[in-house]
C-alpha cells in the first residue's frame, strides 16, 4: 500500500485525498469510540442509580439480602435466595433441554434436510423468536400447562415415589411450576441458540468435512469430527446467550412459575424467579419493599455480567485447547 | 470391460487394474461437464491425470470415491468398478468407498485438532482404536513425517508447514489402510522442497497403494508417474459450454515421448518442451 502510493508522482491530487481519507478515518474513529465509551457511561450510570435506588433494602437487610431464604415483605424481611435459586434453576434446565433440541434443529437445517428445506427451516425458526413472551406465558398457562398435567401427576405418581428420585420428581403437583417455567424458556431460547450454532457451524471450511467425508466417515462422524471442533468457541458463545436470555425472561415466567418464593429440588412445585417477582409485584410495592425489588434487579444485573465473563473466559480458554487437541 | 481402439491402453503387460471407467459422464446440473471417459487404472502403480484447468480432472477423480455424491446438482453417468464392484450400484455405501479410497486434496486441510487426533479421527470412526498408538505412529512413520512431529502429537496440525500438513493429511489417508489412495494436485500449494518430499513419498507408497494423481505439472507428472492420462475440453456441437474429454491415456514414458494425438504432443510440447 504504502510503497504503491510512493511510486505515484507525489502531486495536490494525491495530498489532498490522504488528508480527506485522513480526516474521514479520525472521525470515524472517533464516532467509534465515543459509542463505545457511552455504552460503558451507560452501564455505569445503571448501575450507580439502581444501586442508590435498592440502598435502603441493601443496609436493611445487609449480606443477608442474598443468603436470606425469608421474603415477606409484611413482616420486613428481604431475603432473596429464593429468587436467585428460582431464576438460576429454571435457566438451566431451560438451558440443559434447549441446547440439544437446538444443535439438533441447527446440524438438520445445515446438514441433513434437502437443500430446498433450508430456507424454510431457518425461516420457521426465526419465526419462533418473532411471539412476543407474553404469548408464550399465556399459552403456558392455558393450554402447555394444563395439557402436561395429567402427564406430570403420572411421573409424580410413579418415579416420584422412588427413593431419591422423589427429591426431584415427588408430587404435590401444580399446573404452575418450576418445570412449566423451564420448559416454556426452553422454547423460548431454542430460536437464539439455533440461529447462533446454525451460523457457526456455516463456518466450518467445506474443505474439512470433505477430509472427514473422504476418510469413510458418516455425516454424524463428519459432524462431530469436523463441525463440532470448529465450533466449540460459537457453541458456548451460543449457550451464554441463551443463559443470558433466559435469567432476565420476564413476563413469561411470572405468568407459569407459580409465584411462590420457596427453594425446593422438586421442579414440579411452584417456585419464584428475580424477573418474575419484580414484574408481579412492583407496582404495589412502595418504601422498603420497593428498594428491595430494584435491589433484586441489581443482582439479577450483576449475575449476568458474572454469567457472561464466565462465558468469555471459557470460549477463549476452550478456544485455546480447541487448536491444541 | 472392452476399451475402444482409441485409446491406448498401456501395450506391453499391463498389470491387473484397480479402477476401471466404462463411458463415464458427469453432469452438473444439465452441463455435462466431463464425457465419456473410458479408461483402466492399473494396481500398484500412479497414474497421472493432465490437461488444462478445467478440463474435469477433479471431477474425474471425485467420480472414484463418490465424492461428486455430495455436490448438489452433480450427477454420474456410465460405470466405474472397483474389482469387480460396480461403485454406483444401488446397493453400494459410499462411506464403504470412501474408507477404501482415500483423498489427499488439492489445500492441506488437517482438522483443527492435535496431529495425533488427525491420525486417529479416521482410525476411531473405523473402530480400528486397537494399538492405537502403534497404528498413529505407523500412519506417520509411512508418511514420513514421525520424525518432524514425534515429540509433538499433542500439538496443533494448525502449528505445521504447509508440506507438513499436507503430509499428515496423507497419514491421516493411509492410517485407515485403503486400497487406493486419490491426489488432487496435493503439491499445488506446496513450494519446490517440500513437493519435492511429497513424491518421493508416493514413491515409497507405491509398493502398497494404487495412487492417482491430478497434476497440472508436467514435470511432475513425467517425473512421478507410471501412466498418464491426458484430458483436454472440447466444444461439442449444440452448446457453447466446453467439455473435457479423455484424449490419451497411456505409460507416462510412451505418452510423452511418442504421443498419439497432436492435442497431447501439443500441450506437452506447449508446457513441456
Ligand atoms: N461443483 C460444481 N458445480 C458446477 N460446475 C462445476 C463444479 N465443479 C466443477 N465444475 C465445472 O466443471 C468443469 C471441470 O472442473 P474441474 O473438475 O474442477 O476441472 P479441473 O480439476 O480439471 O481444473 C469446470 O468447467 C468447472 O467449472
Ligand atoms: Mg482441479
Amino acid at each position: 500500500m504504502t510503497a504503491k502510493l510512493a511510486e505515484r508522482p507525489a502531486g495536490a491530487d494525491l495530498v489532498r485525498s490522504g488528508i480527506r481519507a485522513q480526516a474521514a478515518n479520525s472521525s470515524f474513529a472517533f464516532v467509534v469510540r465515543a459509542a463505545a465509551v457511552s455504552v460503558f457511561v451507560i452501564l455505569v450510570l445503571i448501575v450507580v442509580t439502581m444501586t442508590r435506588e435498592a440502598w435502603p433494602a441493601f443496609w436493611h437487610s445487609g449480606l443477608g439480602f442474598v443468603t436470606g431464604t425469608d421474603w415477606s415483605p409484611s413482616a420486613d424481611l428481604y431475603g432473596a435466595l429464593p429468587f436467585v435459586y428460582g431464576t438460576m434453576v429454571s435457566s438451566l434446565m431451560a438451558l440443559v433441554l434447549a441446547l440439544p433440541v437446538s444443535i439438533g434443529i441447527a446440524l438438520f437445517i445445515n446438514e441433513y434436510a434437502p437443500r430446498r428445506l433450508r430456507a424454510p427451516g431457518v425461516y420457521l425458526v426465526d419465526l419462533l423468536a418473532a411471539i412476543p413472551s407474553v404469548v408464550y406465558g399465556l399459552w403456558g398457562v392455558l393450554v402447555l400447562g394444563p395439557f402436561l398435567l395429567p402427564y406430570v401427576q403420572k411421573v409424580a405418581d410413579t418415579i416420584g415415589t422412588w427413593p431419591v428420585f422423589s427429591a426431584v420428581f415427588g408430587g404435590p403437583v401444580g399446573l404452575k411450576s418450576m418445570f412449566l417455567a423451564a420448559l416454556i424458556l426452553t422454547i423460548m431460547i431454542v430460536p437464539i441458540i439455533t440461529s447462533i450454532t446454525r451460523e457457526v457451524f456455516d463456518t466450518v471450511p467445506a474443505d474439512q468435512k470433505a477430509a472427514a467425508v473422504a476418510l469413510g466417515a458418516t455425516r454424524w462422524e463428519m459432524v462431530r469430527g469436523a463441525v463440532f471442533p470448529h465450533s466449540r468457541n460459537g457453541m458456548v458463545a451460543a449457550v451464554l446467550l441463551g443463559l443470558g436470555r433466559a435469567m432476565g425472561e420476564t413476563i413469561a415466567v411470572a405468568l407459569v412459575i407459580g409465584s411462590t418464593a420457596q427453594i425446593t429440588t422438586r421442579i414440579f412445585a411452584p417456585a419464584d424467579s428475580m424477573a418474575a417477582v419484580i414484574a408481579n409485584t412492583f407496582g404495589e410495592s412502595s418504601g422498603v419493599n420497593r428498594a428491595a425489588l430494584i435491589g433484586l434487579g441489581v443482582v439479577l444485573f450483576a449475575m449476568t455480567i458474572v454469567v457472561n465473563m464466565a462465558g468469555q473466559f471459557v470460549a477463549r480458554r476452550s478456544g485455546r485447547k480447541g487448536a491444541g487437541t | 470391460m472392452t476399451v475402444p481402439a482409441a485409446l491406448h491402453v498401456p501395450p506391453t503387460e499391463a498389470p491387473p487394474t484397480a479402477l476401471a471407467t466404462e463411458g463415464l459422464g458427469v453432469y452438473y446440473g444439465d452441463w455435462l461437464a466431463v464425457d465419456d471417459i473410458t479408461l483402466q487404472v492399473p494396481r500398484h502403480h500412479i497414474t497421472a491425470f493432465i490437461g488444462p484447468s478445467g478440463c474435469g480432472k477433479s471431477t474425474l477423480l471425485r467420480c472414484f470415491n463418490r465424492m461428486n455424491d455430495l455436490i448438489a446438482g452433480a450427477r454420474v453417468v456410465g460405470r466405474v468398478t472397483y474389482g469387480d464392484v460396480d461403485l454406483y450400484d444401488d446397493r453400494i455405501d459410499p462411506v464403504q468407498v470412501r474408507r477404501r479410497i482415500g483423498m489427499v486434496f488439492q489445500r492441506p486441510n488437517p482438522f483443527p485438532k492435535s496431529v495425533y487426533d488427525n491420525v486417529a479421527y479416521g482410525l476411531r470412526v473405523h473402530a480400528m482404536t486397537e494399538d492405537l498408538d502403534d497404528r498413529v505412529e505407523d500412519a506417520l512413520r509411512r508418511a514420513a513425517l514421525w520424525d518432524d512431529v514425534k515429540g509433538a502429537l499433542k500439538k496443533s496440525a494448525l502449528a505445521l508447514s504447509g508440506g507438513q500438513q499436507q503430509r499428515l493429511c496423507i497419514a491421516r489417508t493411509i492410517a485407515v489402510e485403503p486400497d487406493i489412495v486419490l491426489m488432487d494436485e496435493p503439491c499445488s500449494a506446496l513450494d519446490p522442497i517440500a513437493t519435492g518430499r511429497i513424491e518421493d513419498l508416493m514413491q515409497e507408497l507405491r509398493r502398497d497403494y494404487t495412487i492417482l494423481i491430478v497434476t497440472h505439472n508436467m514435470q511432475q507428472a513425467a517425473r512421478a508417474s507410471d501412466y498418464a492420462a491426458f484430458l483436454t475440453t472440447e466444444v461439442d456441437g449444440d452448446g457453447d459450454r466446453r467439455r473435457g474429454k479423455l484424449v490419451e491415456f497411456a505409460a507416462t514414458n510412451e505418452l510423452f515421448t511418442h504421443p498419439q494425438d497432436p492435442r497431447t504432443e501439443n500441450y506437452i510440447t506447449g508446457r513441456f518442451g
